[in-house]
């Protein structure tokens, strides 16, 4: 039970929380919300794991992955945008799609052996600092990197270009938005393919590089829906996903870890010993992401923060604007 | 909204929507889910042959393995049974526009109460049918309750999103159970409890084969009276009870229930405690009437999710909703000989899409018009 190790395998598997929630993040603040987030993953785990399986090469993998499940997430936008109907059942139904297709399509692939993965490296000079070197820069996946790279961008994206103000004002006031030129309808497509496409990512990121292989539905195992949560206690801000992302990701591993030792703390494991005490462990993501989602909503309320004013209501043209 | 994106310039025929003025009719209405239905028994179709199947043979398939005989419709109705109860508890949370995803967890959760009566044990196990039943019939309505009531009181007072609270619910439920199961009640160290005594188990029509012939070895249980009952009394309460009228008011226009001074908050906990109370019910049938002991794979498989489809599908009514649930069962009883075995599955999220598409058809009317291009 290093700290360290424990952090530095949270950063990896926060990786996959990081992806699908920035994604989220862009299909929310244009105003469409998205719960199909689960069912795009696992399109994109499948996806990548035997794409990479027919090809031999991971990078076709996790390209193949994003397509998929951008491709799926159109679907919902077909549905929520062009068609107009409740967004929350929409993105169930792409949810149950989404694993319904990935099960059928992936049957059989989870005795289908193992896949060359995607690179892990050091990054020199960083990887020497101390404390953060080791947690951030010593063999993370090359996903990992990315995910340092995409939370800065992603940022100053949606709050300092044009492009992003045009994304928020289609979250906020998508009547305003239309006004002055800007197609609110094309933009939310874009969106929702950027937000399935992440989302894809962070499948791909599980079965390529911090959990390869497909386990079926297990292979998320509701990730996606905690990414779906931390997005709510990040107000919607990247910046406040990702550090969301990796303390869940570093739950996980705990989880994992505390397992392993026979002394915790000077007395006797209890899980170690009694290894039923576990499935309590195993209940803590899901308990955390309910209390995670009690403190940020009362800090809406504080803060009088808000989702985008917009978020799950269609946009009709010609109706009166909110 | 005259002239819909559909339009392709110059083309000579052309789509008008208009928005409806009023609701469909009830036979439109029905036209419309069956055809969304058609649409998506084709596209899973096209999948099925995309995989290397063939989808006549799957379908016909399906209707044989469950309406085929008495014997096999007896155990369709068997699958239909914890389908109906866990749509009636989503039916009468959706009414509300509660979106309470949460009825596999309240039905594992019922489960598990129902099988503590007799694990525990609350009730000594050479009890009657007469002490056991009731007793564990209220231990499974106030676990579920219990489980239902936790996200619509974080939605009341903290304004959680009980989405998201409800399905993590899930997860935990499953956990608990399979605490107990493994460490506690485990039998020989399998993942599952010991049998119940006979008096804990719900009568099945076959145990009186001996008077009516008919019956021998037909496995339909007395659970499939707790769910209908359960859908009659659920249909007065919601068209023809002040509570019901309150309900639909706060979800079709929450700002017009509340300047009439209805307690939103309030609303928010009973329903989701009584949504919470029918999957709980129907965790206790199935396990009373079919597993006959605690154990989480046969029960944990997905029942609190078809319930959300067949809600929808019988647009929240609950006596609709004895019918959609038994076609339903049908899917899932034929389904568990498929292969791949995640078809049932996927037919399942192929049709909540096209009913969700489809309600465009109700909002709009389509109109093809020949005309020139404007």
């Amino acid at each position: 039970m290093d700290p360290i190790v424990i952090l530095q395998a949270g950063v990896a598997s926060g990786t996959v929380l990081l992806f699908a929630a920035l994604g989220e993040v862009f299909a929310e603040r244009s105003g469409v919300l998205n719960l199909g987030v689960e069912g795009m993953m696992l399109i994109g785990a499948m996806t990548a794991f035997s794409t990479t399986i027919a090809t031999g090469n991971p990078w076709i993998g996790v390209l193949a992955a994003m397509i998929a499940a951008g491709l799926l997430s159109q679907i919902h936008a077909f549905i929520a945008v062009t068609l107009q109907a409740d967004q929350v059942v929409s993105g169930l139904a792409l949810t149950m799609v989404g694993a319904g297709i990935s099960l059928v399509l992936g049957e059989g692939l989870s005795k289908a052996g193992t896949v060359s993965l995607l690179p892990n490296f050091s990054i020199p000079w960083l990887s020497a600092l101390p404390v953060l070197g080791p947690i951030f820069f010593t063999k993370q996946s090359i996903l990992v990197y990315l995910g340092y790279l995409m939370t800065p961008l992603a940022w100053y994206y949606i709050n300092h270009t044009r492009p992003g103000l045009h994304l928020r004002a289609v979250g906020e006031y998508p009547a305003a938005a239309d006004a002055l030129g800007i197609n609110v309808f094309r933009l939310r497509y874009a969106y929702i393919f950027v937000g399935g496409a992440l989302a894809g990512l962070a499948g791909a990121t599980i079965s390529l590089a911090v959990a390869p292989g497909w386990f079926s539905e297990l292979t998320t195992g509701g990730q996606g829906w905690i990414a779906v949560g931390l997005v709510i206690f990040a107000q919607w801000d990247p910046i406040r996903a990702a550090i969301g992302s990796y303390a869940f990701g570093a739950l996980r591993r705990l989880i994992l870890d505390i397992q392993a030792p026979l002394l915790l703390f000077g007395v006797d494991n209890p899980f170690y010993y009694n290894p039923y005490f576990s499935f309590f462990l195993q209940m803590l993501p899901y308990a955390f992401t309910v209390i995670v989602l009690v403190i940020g909503s009362r800090e809406a309320v504080r803060k009088r923060l808000g989702a985008p004013a917009a978020l799950g209501e269609p946009y009709i043209r010609g109706e009166r604007g909110k | 909204m005259a002239e819909s994106t559909l339009t392709k310039k110059g083309a000579r025929w052309r789509v008008r929507l208009e928005p409806r003025l009023d609701e469909p009719s009830a036979r439109q209405s029905l036209a419309i889910s069956l055809g969304a239905v058609a649409v998506a028994l084709i596209l899973g179709g096209i999948v099925i042959a995309a995989v290397g199947g063939n989808p006549f043979i799957t379908y016909l398939y399906i209707a044989r393995a469950s309406f085929g005989n008495l014997g096999v419709l007896s155990d369709t109705i068997v699958k239909a049974t914890p389908i109906l109860l866990t749509a009636l508890a989503c039916s009468i949370a959706f009414r509300m526009k509660l979106w309470n995803i949460g009825a596999e967890g309240q039905f594992i959760m019922g489960a598990w109460g129902a099988s503590a009566v007799v694990l525990a044990p609350i009730v000594p196990a050479e009890s009657s049918r007469w002490l056991f039943i009731p007793v564990m019939t209220v231990a499974g309505l106030a676990m579920g309750a219990a489980w239902g009531f936790i996200p619509g009181y974080l939605k009341a007072k903290f304004n959680v999103n009980e989405i998201i609270s409800s399905l993590m619910l899930n997860y935990i439920a499953i956990s608990w159970v399979n605490f107990w199961i493994f460490g506690v009640w485990s039998e020989g160290g399998f993942q599952m409890s010991p049998k119940f005594p006979e008096g804990a188990s719900l009568p099945r029509l076959s145990e009186y084969a001996s008077q009516i012939p008919i019956l021998r070895g037909l496995t339909t249980h007395a659970g499939l009276l707790f769910g209908i009952a359960a859908a009659v009394i659920l249909w007065f309460i919601v068209y023809r009870s002040r509570w019901g009228y309150e309900i639909r008011l706060i979800g079709d226009n929450p700002q017009a229930a509340k300047y009439a001074g209805l307690n939103i908050a309030r609303n928010t906990i009973l329903v989701m405690a009584l949504s919470g109370a029918l999957a709980g019910l129907g965790g206790m049938s199935e396990v009373a009437g079919v597993v006959r002991r605690l154990q989480t794979a046969p029960l944990a498989t997905g029942y609190g999710f078809t319930g959300i489809i067949v809600a929808w599908l019988a647009k929240l009514n609950p006596l609709l909703i004895i019918l959609v649930s038994i076609l339903f069962g049908a899917l899932i009883l034929a389904g568990r000989e498929i292969q791949p075995s995640g078809i049932p599955k996927m037919i399942q999220g192929i049709i909540l899409v096209c009913l969700i598409a489809s309600d465009f058809l109700s909002r709009y009317r389509v109109r093809w018009t020949r005309g020139e291009a404007e």
